[in-house]
């Protein structure tokens, strides 16, 4: 559907790939202008994901803005695009996370900056992409773009080990992906079409029996990416070596596109074995949750503490989309968008430290709020958030989640809230370690605080962080229906008349 | 009018947060700080008035949805709309808490002008005080557990950040660390106790609970386990046996900050808590027991630790454990109101003591130690004078305020039936009157035990120090007359005033047996002053330190605050520690080995297969085994700028398993 004469969805998709084209054009040599350029595009690209916040009817739950047209006849494929309230909510989160990203890679970036700016901006249309393709061919390819500018800006512009990290990213979630591949095509056999309305529309037209082999192929594609425990190992790695944009994409996205899809395939199109799976799926949910925690504890490195509480929080997430309930669903998405912006943040925490002193390392940092106290209260909003901290965002999604798997088992909700406690003493260990204590290492005496620039990266994380905390009834009315939808289809005898 | 109490020390510390320590003055940081808590505290007193005159004794305010309707199917099989709401409630409770908060707040928030004038950060604390007063408020006046919720977790987070204030000091740090982490493990009860109440009767409204229970829709099982998981959130808060062991490390923080949060506030929360749900727990019944039994406990097994500490913070604040029990005992005994009351009088004079105790430390530049202290009496009059009155207060001597309380708690678990709680908070009042009187003793009686050096400099506080000291002395004395018992030819006012909102009193007590019991426990603690009198004032301490070399063990136990936090930081922290160890060798040499031996296995697999070694992609579809060799030549390959090929050669291979994939399927 046309947006002011455009057909906005292709638009918003594919505004960074032509920003994409117009940095190939531009000299190697010329880096100011590559840099504006490339923050020009984000920002447009931010400003034009609000434009369909501002067209967006949330009164409807199903997709809006569709776009139509035939792509590979042979195999009956198109490109088919449309958007939801979640769809749109993740959409929103990947334009402000990659610009604030792109924005916080100004000073962060010296080498190669044309190449690391191309592949942001095509990593930017791959996630896009993803969040509103309805054609399961269209999403997979979307699916493995991302992939492509992730490897490249792990392997390039990472850290040491980056290319065993970008290496085993790149297999670890392709191997998932071609089993997520067979499970699009076998779905196929079943519907004769890769249209996800269509398939929607069928209702129960794929056998039980075969809706659980399909759940297990896409099971292995989405789970990889979440990461759910025991398929998490290629995460921390990854996030170690990644250069601080790649980290804030990476755990502010791409995690979010395997629950993600989850929740746009496996619940709705496959509703008996989601039902059948739901307990297995949650004991892998609470596994991640604690055993994510318990990691974290024990890590020495800032980066890979926080990529160890993104498995626990993600367990959490993960654990809300499968009690099959409301209440938690919503909490669940909310908390993808709550993950992405504390974790996206909490990365850009360790980026600053990390380009002043070359360090990840926590026992070569303590006492830095004496030296940057306003480095110190961001750190401290973010790590609050991140522990769900009453009036922050976190809060909201993980009490939803609680608040909704209760009704279902209180022993789930009881082992989930000891990833609370478990939260606040890796959180508040690390903020002590890095932040409080007399300032021990010579190096760190010279720090300077948060220059502008990299305050204006942290301002609309933090804008988001409390208008979440304390008013989160815009971003709960856009999800509301399409989540209902959802649970709907996947749990009917949740809304049946009393028993 | 309610709605805004809490709204001005809000705004206070996001003035003094956001531009305090680089725009405005030590003045204006002062005055917005102050002025933020005086105006909150008018609209309390205007908000009490206009409850005095209202017809009806509760009103809420909902401000906005806060997270929307979801449908919870609820236990009866019911399909609730469940959906909190930003809400105020404010009803007698609320009115007594309110006043509380901001009017000892607002004493505490003067008396910091001159104790922490000296400090550095002077605007980043009193944006923390006024953020707290702010939180405090929402926890009282909040109308639904979620709200209280915001609350509760926002007071320890000030706690939290108070405690630490002194940051560089790694004791504060730990001390803050401690606090807001046992505090989880409480609000881990608070939430499932919230959980579980949402899933029974499909709301966490404060008057829907309480009407719910009323119309007997919780069956009795549920109700002790939802008022007992939230007792769990009680014990964490108000710190009580098994999770008080923060407090007394919380003593790092500032004096000012041990007076408001760690005494006349913060550390009531749970016994608020308790009293705004006494439906469900009286319903319960088992669960207000356990709230009495351990109130009694604590009260006497804290009591026990404050005699035999030399920190003259840490006895205030063994102390204050002490007290909270005995108000547990009045709210498991059922009498909400004299729990409460209790809080109000103990606010008062436990916030005039720790005050009292920060102009001592003031007058000694920072000594804590009592055993170098002696003979203020003569150097410090004004402040020994509050001092006395405090200690007077708290030990129950007739008149005072803490006598009014004290005793109607003891009368109402006697009148329960609950003589185990009555005997030990006889037990403990005559405990509490000795660890006073050892403090009194031991700071301003006897030899001057500090050093010439410091004798030099001893000075009486300033009058910006001393007003509130005596304005709390007067509150400490006369705040008891508002609950003059009938017994005494009172009205027992308070408790008529709040009994819209707990419930009217149970069982009473003949004349002459509340006679009796008092007589008995005025004895107690006028028998306590004078033995300690006798011990560290004509005996000069020496019959405590017979008794201490005579008793080994038993001292190095208690003085060893029975080893307690040893075995919690063994137990707990050391197990969740090795289990965090063992997880981490399973992630690193388990999980992460099978995924490099199949990676491994791959490659091998592959090079047998196709020979396939050295071609462009060999670094993405080879395993990781050789990754090192692999790094080697795959960067510089990628440093010849030939990265848009790779990247090319990527996605044209995707797109060709996809088209080969489908045309073939």
């Amino acid at each position: 559907m046309n947006v002011l004469g455009i057909p906005i969805l292709t638009f918003v998709t594919f505004l960074p790939a032509a920003g994409m084209a117009v940095l190939l054009l531009l000299p190697a040599s010329r880096t100011r202008a590559l840099k504006l350029a490339a923050n020009a595009f984000t920002g447009l690209e931010f400003l034009a994901t609000l434009l369909l916040l501002a067209r967006f009817d949330a009164g409807s739950g199903g997709m809006q803005f569709v776009e139509r047209w035939p792509w590979i006849k042979a195999i009956g494929a198109q490109y088919l695009l449309g958007l939801d309230g979640i769809s749109l909510l993740l959409v929103l989160l990947t334009s402000l996370l990659t610009f604030v990203a792109t924005l916080s890679s100004w000073g962060a970036v010296r080498t190669r900056l044309k190449e690391y700016y191309v592949f942001m901006l095509l990593l930017e249309t791959g996630m896009i992409g993803v969040f509103l393709a309805l054609d399961l061919i269209l999403f997979y390819v979307f699916w493995e773009v991302v992939l492509v500018p992730m490897y490249f800006l792990i392997g390039v512009w990472g850290g040491e080990r980056r290319l065993y990290a970008a290496i085993k990213f790149f297999l670890y979630t392709l191997f998932g992906s071609v089993a997520m591949l067979v499970g699009i095509l076998v779905l196929r056999g079943a519907h004769r079409t890769f249209d996800w309305t269509a398939m929607i529309a069928a209702g129960g037209a794929v056998p039980a029996a075969l809706q659980g082999w399909i759940f297990l192929l896409f099971f292995l594609g989405f789970a990889i990416k979440v990461p759910m425990f025991p398929f998490h190992t290629w995460l921390p790695d990854a996030h170690v070596e990644a250069p601080t944009a790649g980290s804030v994409l990476l755990a502010g996205v791409l995690l979010k596109m395997g629950s993600y899809g989850f929740l746009r395939f496996s619940l709705p199109l496959l509703p008996d074995a989601a039902r059948r799976y739901a307990p297995a799926m949650v004991v892998l949910a609470l596994v991640s949750i604690v055993y994510g925690a318990l990691v974290s504890l024990m890590q020495k490195d800032m980066k890979k503490l926080i990529a160890y509480s993104s498995v626990s929080h993600m367990g959490f997430v993960m654990l809300g989309l499968f009690v099959l309930t409301p209440l938690a669903a919503k909490g669940a998405v909310l908390q993808m968008v709550n993950h992405g912006l504390s974790t996206g943040a909490l990365f850009l925490v360790v980026g600053v430290v990390y380009e002043r002193r070359h360090t990840r390392l926590i026992a070569d940092f303590g006492g830095l709020a004496s030296r940057m106290p306003v480095y110190a209260a961001v750190f401290l909003v973010m790590a609050l958030s991140s522990i769900g901290l009453p009036g922050l965002n976190g809060f909201i999604g993980e009490f939803m989640i609680l608040m909704g798997t209760f009704p279902v088992s209180w022993l789930w909700t009881a082992v989930a809230a000891t990833g609370i406690v478990l939260g606040a003493g890796y959180m508040l260990w690390l903020y002590q370690r890095v932040m409080f204590g007399p300032v021990v290492h010579p190096a760190n005496e010279s720090l300077k605080d948060l220059t502008v620039r990299e305050f204006a990266a942290f301002l609309p994380l933090l804008v988001l962080v409390f208008w979440i905390g304390v008013f989160p009834k815009p971003f709960l009315d856009i999800i509301d229906k399409p989540v209902e939808r959802i649970v709907r289809i996947v749990n009917p005898a949740h809304y049946e008349a009393p028993r | 009018m309610f709605a805004l109490i809490p709204l001005f020390p809000l705004a206070g510390a996001a003035v003094n947060g956001l531009l305090g320590a680089r725009f405005l003055s030590r003045r204006a940081v002062g005055a917005t700080a102050v002025g933020a808590v005086g105006l909150s505290f008018a609209a309390a007193a205007a908000s009490f008035a206009g409850l005095l005159r209202a017809a009806e004794p509760a009103a809420v305010r909902t401000l906005f949805t806060w997270v929307p309707a979801s449908l919870v199917r609820t236990a009866s099989g019911a399909l609730a709309e469940v959906r909190f709401d930003m809400a105020f409630r404010y009803d007698p409770l609320a009115a007594v808490m309110t006043l509380v908060v901001t009017g000892v707040g607002l004493l505490i928030h003067v008396y910091s002008l001159g104790y922490m004038a000296q400090d550095k950060s002077y605007a980043r604390f009193f944006a923390y005080m006024n953020l707290f007063t702010f939180a405090m408020l929402v926890l009282v006046l909040g109308a639904n557990l979620g709200v209280m919720f915001v609350g509760w977790e926002g007071v320890g987070l000030c706690s939290y950040l108070l405690i630490g204030f002194w940051f560089r000091k790694d004791a504060a740090a730990d001390a803050g660390k401690k606090a807001f982490i046992t505090n989880r493990v409480g609000d881990f009860g608070f939430l499932l106790g919230t959980g579980l109440l949402v899933y029974a009767l499909g709301t966490a409204d404060i008057a829907g609970i309480s009407a719910a229970v009323e119309g007997g829709l919780l069956p009795k099982g549920a109700a002790t386990a939802a008022a007992l998981l939230l007792f769990l959130g009680a014990t964490g808060k108000s710190a009580q046996i098994p999770l008080y062991t923060w407090l007394p490390d919380a003593m790092e923080g500032p004096t000012p900050v041990s007076a408001l949060i760690h005494a006349a506030t913060m550390v009531t929360a749970g016994v608020y808590m308790v009293a705004r749900l006494h439906v469900l727990f009286t319903f319960s019944g088992a669960a207000l027991t356990v709230v009495a039994l351990t109130g009694a406990v604590t009260a006497v097994y804290a009591a026990s630790m404050g005699l035999v500490q030399n920190d003259i913070k840490r006895v205030l604040a063994y102390s204050t454990i002490s007290q909270i029990g005995y108000m547990f005992i009045g709210l498991g005994a059922g009498a909400y109101a004299a729990g409460i009351f209790h809080l109000m009088t103990h606010a008062f004079f436990k916030g005039l003591l720790f005050l009292a105790a920060g102009s001592v430390i003031h007058a000694l530049a920072g000594e804590q130690d009592m055993r170098r202290m002696g003979g203020l009496r003569t150097r410090v009059p004004r402040t020994y004078r509050v001092f006395l009155v405090g200690a007077l207060a708290i030990s129950g001597v007739p008149g005072l305020s803490g006598f009014f309380s004290k005793d109607e708690i003891l009368a109402a678990a006697f009148a329960s039936g609950n003589t185990l709680a009555w005997a030990l908070g006889l037990l403990g009042a005559a405990m509490t009157a000795f660890y006073m009187f050892r403090l009194i003793f031991l700071v301003f009686f006897g030899q001057e035990r500090f050093s010439a050096e410091t004798a030099r400099h001893v000075h009486e506080s300033p009058r910006v120090m001393l007003v509130p000291l005596e304005v709390l002395a007067v509150l400490a004395v006369a705040g008891g007359y508002v609950g003059l018992p009938r017994v005494l030819g009172g009205g027992a006012w308070f408790g008529r005033f709040l009994a819209p909102s707990t419930g009217a009193h149970g069982p009473h007590l003949a004349a002459g047996t509340e006679l009796l019991l008092m007589a008995a426990s005025v004895a107690a603690a006028l028998a306590a002053i004078f033995a300690a009198h006798a011990v560290y004032v004509r005996g000069r301490g020496e019959p405590a330190r017979r008794f201490a070399g005579k008793h080994g063990t038993l001292y190095r136990v208690v003085s060893g605050k029975y080893f307690v936090d040893e075995f919690y930081g063994r137990v707990f922290v050391g197990g969740v520690l090795r289990l965090g160890r063992l997880a981490a060798w399973f992630d690193r040499r388990v999980i992460d080995g099978l995924v490099d031996g199949a990676a491994a296995l791959a490659r091998a697999a592959s090079r047998l297969a196709i020979g396939f070694d050295e071609s462009a992609v060999d670094g993405a579809v080879n395993g990781v085994g050789r990754a090192h060799l692999a790094a080697s030549s795959g960067l510089r390959r990628l440093q010849t700028g030939r990265i848009y090929n790779y990247a090319l050669a990527v996605v044209l291979g995707v797109v060709l398993v996809i088209t080969v994939a489908v045309a073939v399927f």
